[in-house]
This record gives structure tokens, sequence and C-alpha cells, in this order.
């Protein structure tokens, strides 16, 4: 849930600015700077791939690499074995909730499960939607082995029947690439019955969705796999529980499962080595927006944001004092302000305390020339866009706030409307099936407690320029002039259709 | 109630005209019979499209059968070109679901065009990543090269234009989609332009990002520079 970030609650912070200033703090090492032998994702940028003269599906090149060595051997270890080193390893979702991904997979194994007879599924959700995120397009497309792999391991450890990756409908050429690799995996023997020659049997599918980022929630993925509108379905039962088809099953990231054959054969204390207790591992960062160097890179977790940036990104445009602000973890995640992005820590818990998110670890970069008000307007418009119209707070509150916002972003507005929509925003957030209501909820929130007197200016702005009084302008933005005709709204300066204009 | 005043509640109906230029294709979920959309149109697949189907069938549990349902509504369209109320029947037929189940999908997904789009169908995402790279510049571009608004089709059927929210390459943004296809970091007007035009000489212009090989920084990659790493090398002695 989203925290304000106070004195108390910010532990990290305080570190951080303790070990910046003196060397009496406790030796707490900068994360950052991953050596190129420790990165999972070795052919991110077609390396290995080059090399060989072939494409990513080739399974022979991917071999070369290591993929699919003494899988066999794994396999045999059993599923309590592969469960205990997931959960040594301190891996959490890579989809942005950042659960355990050993306990969750240990879900599927209650006591007796084997009396619960019949088939069993990973879903591995494909489905990347939030705006700034790209990092499963990047492993579908260059390491499609490490997923089928991972699912087939998940599968193992989850005792699961079969696997079910749902590829989001634009990504045409990755679903294909998947698709190419899943079909070398079958002919080799690594798929299908009898899998490396284990006595295990396995299939894994592809799904295609059809453009809905809705579909990128649990619940709503398996309704959609299910041939069915994408609507999340109430929690409990859990998927794990019920799920698709109406057996046990579990929904993960992709960057999870491609990421867990390396940690079962490297270690896991070698993956726990990275990033700071509770936040192990590496992960895959996307540097978008006003950044010299756009980029997705493998890094460590933990790693301050400023190094990030600074390093891998190229830097922010026109330099970091013209850093405005950043929005950490994909579009959801509430925005930071450049004072706060200057000793940030990029991992699940020190995001939180600074009362954002980690989500996918999609770094959007604002610069001091870009309009964020406007930004988050458009992000408004998206979530209206994709709210999927089960419940009602969802489905109304984003069209409320998405219709306020494109008010507030010309000022059309009067400043006691950015707190009405404000307190429509807390009534959304614990109030949806999903937890859309709070992904819509916290960009506003994260505004106004960051960026509330560029709104208040905007909208002092706008009355000056239309030479409005106080109580000329009244709420919902209407003045003398505006007009109501035949249905449409007349006279008014927002333009009809806010999105392109 | 008098007829002459229910027929006149009928006439006089708001025109659904300026409908057309907004975004809301996927939020009108009626179907209204057209000359080119209506359910007497016969529609079927084609041999080879047939055994597609069957083998994506085949995928799913056999007592699920209708999980089969969003990929065969794909498959129809790109036989047709778009997802027309007979491609919609004929999989409900096929998939032994109620038609009505198969509407609800068809409604619910954007991909499903279930008006005839251009031959070409242009989505430019214009959502904040992209919008922070120039999204709002390419759309221009576009615009003023087709002469059309998002929604809208040009006259020849060539091209149609769309308004799209993010597409997932927000790191080789501004991007937008053509077809199947990805085109990305189109920072200037010039490469635009070059795409379109080579696609309305039936040219092929190169898929992908038009800056760089993939997704490393502009400058080449920073790591991953060396021999990539053998993790047969590094695996743990005890597996």
């Amino acid at each position: 849930m989203f925290r304000p970030m106070t004195k108390s609650n910010s532990g990290i912070r305080t570190a951080g600015r303790r070990f910046l200033a003196t060397a009496q703090a406790t030796p707490n090492r900068v994360h950052g700077g991953l050596q190129d032998q420790d990165r999972i994702f070795q052919n991110l940028y077609l390396g290995n791939s080059k090399r060989c003269h072939t494409g990513p599906w080739d399974l022979k090149s991917a071999m070369k690499i290591g993929d699919w060595y003494k899988t066999k051997e794994i396999i045999l270890k059993g599923d309590k074995w592969i469960i205990d080193e997931m959960k040594k390893s301190g891996l959490r979702g890579r989809g942005g909730a950042g659960f355990p991904s050993g306990l969750k997979w240990s879900f599927m194994n209650p006591p007796g499960w084997e009396k619960n007879v019949g088939p069993r599924y990973v879903v591995v959700n494909g489905d990347e939607g939030e705006p700034g995120t790209c990092k499963d397009r990047e492993i579908m497309r260059k390491e499609p082995h490490k997923l089928v792999e991972g699912c087939l391991l998940a599968g193992r450890a989850m005792n699961a029947t079969a696997a079910y990756i749902y590829v989001r409908g634009e990504f045409y050429h990755e679903a294909e690439t998947l698709q190419r690799a899943i079909d070398e995996a079958y002919k080799a023997g690594f798929l299908g019955k009898n899998v490396c020659g284990s006595g295990y049997d396995f299939d894994v599918f592809i799904h295609r969705g059809e453009g809905a980022y809705i579909c990128g929630e649990e619940t709503a993925l398996i309704e959609s796999l299910e041939g069915k509108q994408g609507k999340p379905r109430l929690k409990p039962p859990f998927p794990a529980g019920v799920g698709l088809f109406g057996r046990p099953s579990t929904v993960t990231n992709v960057e999870t499962v491609a990421v867990s054959p390396t940690i079962l054969r490297r270690g896991s204390s070698w993956f726990a080595s990275f990033g700071r207790e509770r936040n192990q591992g590496t992960k895959l960062y996307c540097i978008s927006g006003n950044v010299n160097e756009p980029c997705t890179v493998e890094e460590e977790m933990s790693i301050p944001l400023k190094d990030l940036i600074e390093k891998h990104a190229g830097g922010v445009k026109g330099g970091w004092d013209n850093l405005q602000a950043v929005i950490p973890g994909g579009s959801s995640t509430p925005i930071l302000t450049a004072k706060e992005c200057e000793d940030q820590i990029m991992d699940y818990d020190s995001l939180r305390d600074a009362g954002s998110g980690f989500g996918t670890a999609a770094v959007s970069v604002f610069d001091k020339q870009a309009d964020v008000v406007h930004g988050i307007q458009r992000l408004l418009a998206f979530y209206k866009h994709e709210s999927c119209g089960q419940c009602t707070p969802c489905r109304e509150g984003s069209t409320y706030l998405s219709k306020m916002m494109d008010r507030l972003a010309v000022g059309q507005a009067n400043e006691k409307e950015i707190d009405q929509a404000l307190e429509l925003t807390y009534k959304v957030c614990g109030h949806s099936i999903c937890a859309m209501g709070e992904a819509f909820s916290w960009p506003y929130q994260g505004l106004v407690k960051k960026f509330r007197p560029l709104l208040v200016q905007r909208i002092q702005n706008y009355k000056k320029e239309h030479n409005l009084a106080d109580r000329e302008l009244k709420n919902g933005g209407w003045y003398k002039g505006i007009n109501l005709k035949d249905g449409q709204v007349n006279g008014s300066p927002i333009p009809r259709n806010s999105l392109y204009h | 109630m008098s007829t002459n005043l229910i027929k006149s509640m009928f006439t006089k109906r708001v025109s659904l005209k300026p409908l057309t230029q907004y975004r809301y294709g996927h939020i009108i979920a009626v179907h209204r019979d057209t000359k080119y959309n209506n359910s007497k149109i016969p529609f079927k697949f084609t041999k080879s499209n047939l055994e597609r189907a069957k083998a994506i069938v085949a995928k799913y549990p056999s007592q699920y059968k209708k999980a089969a349902v969003m990929p065969l509504l794909d498959l129809g369209q790109r036989q047709l070109g778009f997802t027309s109320i007979s491609v919609m029947n004929y999989v409900a037929e096929l998939l032994d679901m109620p038609p009505m189940r198969v509407y609800e999908v068809a409604s619910f997904y954007t991909m499903y065009h279930r008006k005839p789009v251009g031959k070409y169908h242009v989505q430019v995402c214009m959502t904040t990543p992209c919008q922070l790279c120039g999204a709002n510049n390419l759309m221009d571009t576009v615009v003023s090269y087709l002469g059309i608004k998002p929604g809208q089709v040009t006259s020849d059927g060539f091209f149609s234009l769309e308004e799209v929210e993010c597409l997932g390459a927000c790191v080789n943004a501004p991007m937008m989609q053509i077809n199947d296809d990805y085109f990305e970091d189109l920072d200037s007007k010039e490469k635009v332009v070059k795409i379109l035009d080579d696609l309305k000489l039936n040219k092929h212009p190169t898929i992908g990002t038009t800056k760089r090989a993939t997704c490393e920084p502009f400058s080449g990659p920073k790591v991953l520079k060396g021999e990539p790493l053998d993790v047969r090398n590094v695996t743990r002695k005890d597996i």
C-alpha cells in the first residue's frame, strides 16, 4: 500500500545519508557495478547469437552458454530441493509486487496435494503492458531458452503438468521466436514425454493475448486464457487452489521464471550475494524517457538510482541538475522528485520507504523541460482506457480522475478540486477487485504530494489568461461562455479528444 | 403510446456519426449490420487455416475447447482482414460456444478490429514514456503524411491510423506498430516518412529499431562486450 514518507519509516534513506557522510557508519557497500560474468542474460544484446550466426531460438547456440545444462539432474533433485533453493536465493517476484518466489511456488504443494489428481499448471505472465516496462520482451526475443527451461524447472517445483506462456498480443515476433525455441526443445527431447530422460512429462504452450493491459493481473490472465473477457476474479480462492481450468495453478512473471535455471545452476548463495538483504539478486532495468542513452540493462539490486542513470543510460539530458522527476518502477509507482533521486536506492524496501515502489524497475526520467503534469495526465488516460469495467470504483474512478486530470493539466479547475480528486483516489484504493485501483491512484497521489505547486500555478495562470476572478471558475471547469448543446460541451478550451491534439 | 411516437423515437435517434472521430473502437460493443459486415456473409477458414485451428484447439484441455476462442478469432481476422460478425459466428460454431460468449471476447480486446482497417494498420504509441521522447511529433508526421486522423482509414483503404497505449518498447521510444511489425527510435521526420513511403511502394522497410541493434545504449553496449559466459563452467558441483 501507499505509505507516505516520514522521517521515522525512512530507515534506508537515513542509512544511505549516513553512509555518504562519514565512514563511521556500518560498512554498507554501494551496490551496482555488476560484472559481466554475473549477468544472467548473456544474450541481452545478442552477443552470443551474433557469434554463433544464429537466431536466439537456436538450441545449440543457447546450449553453448549453458542453457539446458544438467537439467535432468536438477529435475531429479525434486520439488522440495528446487523450492528450498529458490527460497534461499531470496528471489522476489519480478512482476512488481515482489512476493518471495520460493514461497509462492511452495503454495502449490500443500500437504496432501497428491490426492488431487489431475493436471496442474504454471502460467507465465508475459503480458507486459506497464508503461515504461520492456524487459520481458527482451527475454522472450533474446533468451527464449532460459524462459522455456525456467518453465520446466518451475513446473517441476510445483509438480505441474504443463505451462502456458501468455504473451501479449502485440509481441508477434517475440511469440514467434519463443515458439521456435519451444519447437527446438521438443525436438531435442527437452519437453514432452519423459523430459531429458528424467521420467517427468511436461508441455509448454504459448497463448497470445489480444491487447488488454488488465490481463497482466493474475486472475484476469487466467480468465483470458480460458477464453473469456479478461476481468479479474475475486480472491480467495487463490489460483494455487483453483486456478486455470479449475485446477491448481500459479502465475509468475517471465523474468522470475527465466532467472530460475541460472539460480539453480549457480547456487542460491551466488544469487543472494547481490543486493541488500531481502532484496537480493540481479534485475533487468529499463531506463526510458529523457536520458541520453535509453537502454535495458541487467544490474544488481539496490543499485543507487543516480548510478544507474549516469553509468548505463548516459545521464539525464542536460546533466543531472536538469532532472525534474523520476517514475522509478513503471507507471503505477508514485513519482519521485529530483531531490529524492539523489540518494535513492533501487530495491523493493527502500522505494517503499520512500513512498513509491520498485514495481518492474522501469525507470522513466523527466527532465526539467518535460511536463510532469501532462505526463501523469496521459498515464491516467491510459488507465481509463485499460480499466476492464468490471467493478465500479475502478471503472468510474479512472474515468472521473482522467477527466479531472485533463482539466488540471490545462489549469481549468479550482484549487480545491485537487483535493477532491485526491479524496476520490482514497475511496478507490483497496475497494476494487484487483490492484488496478491502486495502480491509477498512486500516480495521481504522488503527483499531488510532490508537485502540488505546479498544479496550483497552472490553475492561477489559467485564471489570469482568461481574466477569471476566483468565484467565476466553478467546479468542473465551468465558467461563463461554456454551454451544453446537443450533448456536447461548447466553448470549453479543453479539447474534446484530449488524447491527441 | 402511439405508433407515430415510437416511430419518431427511432428515426430521431442521435446520429452515431460524431463518434467516429473518437477513440471508442472497443467501447462501443454494439454490432450494426452493414453491407460488408452482416451475419449473412458466409465465412469459413481456408484449408490451411483449418489445420492451424485444429493445432490451436489441441493446445487446450478437450473439455475447455473454448479457451481457443482468442487465437481462432485472431486467425479469422488474419484471413479476412477484420473480425466480422460472420467470423465470430463461425468461431462460435467451431468451438461449440454460444455466439454471445464470442461477441463478449471480440468486443473486449482491442486488437480485434470489428470494422475494416487499412492494409497497413498504423498504431502510434502515445503513452508517457513515448510522449517524453516526442511521440506527438511522430503522430503529427504520420497524420500529415496520411491525411487522416486517428481512428480513420485512408480513402484508398491502404492505411489506417490508430492512437494506442503503451506497446512495451519504451526504451526504444518513440515507436509505432504497423500490422505486426515494430518500428522503433523514430526520432526524426525523415525516418517515419521513409517507412511510410516504402510501404506505399510495396517495399519492405526494415523492421525494428532505426538507430541501433536492439536495446543497448545508442553508443553501443557498455556491458556484455566480451565473450559470453558459459554457465557450465560455474555450475555448482553437487548437481
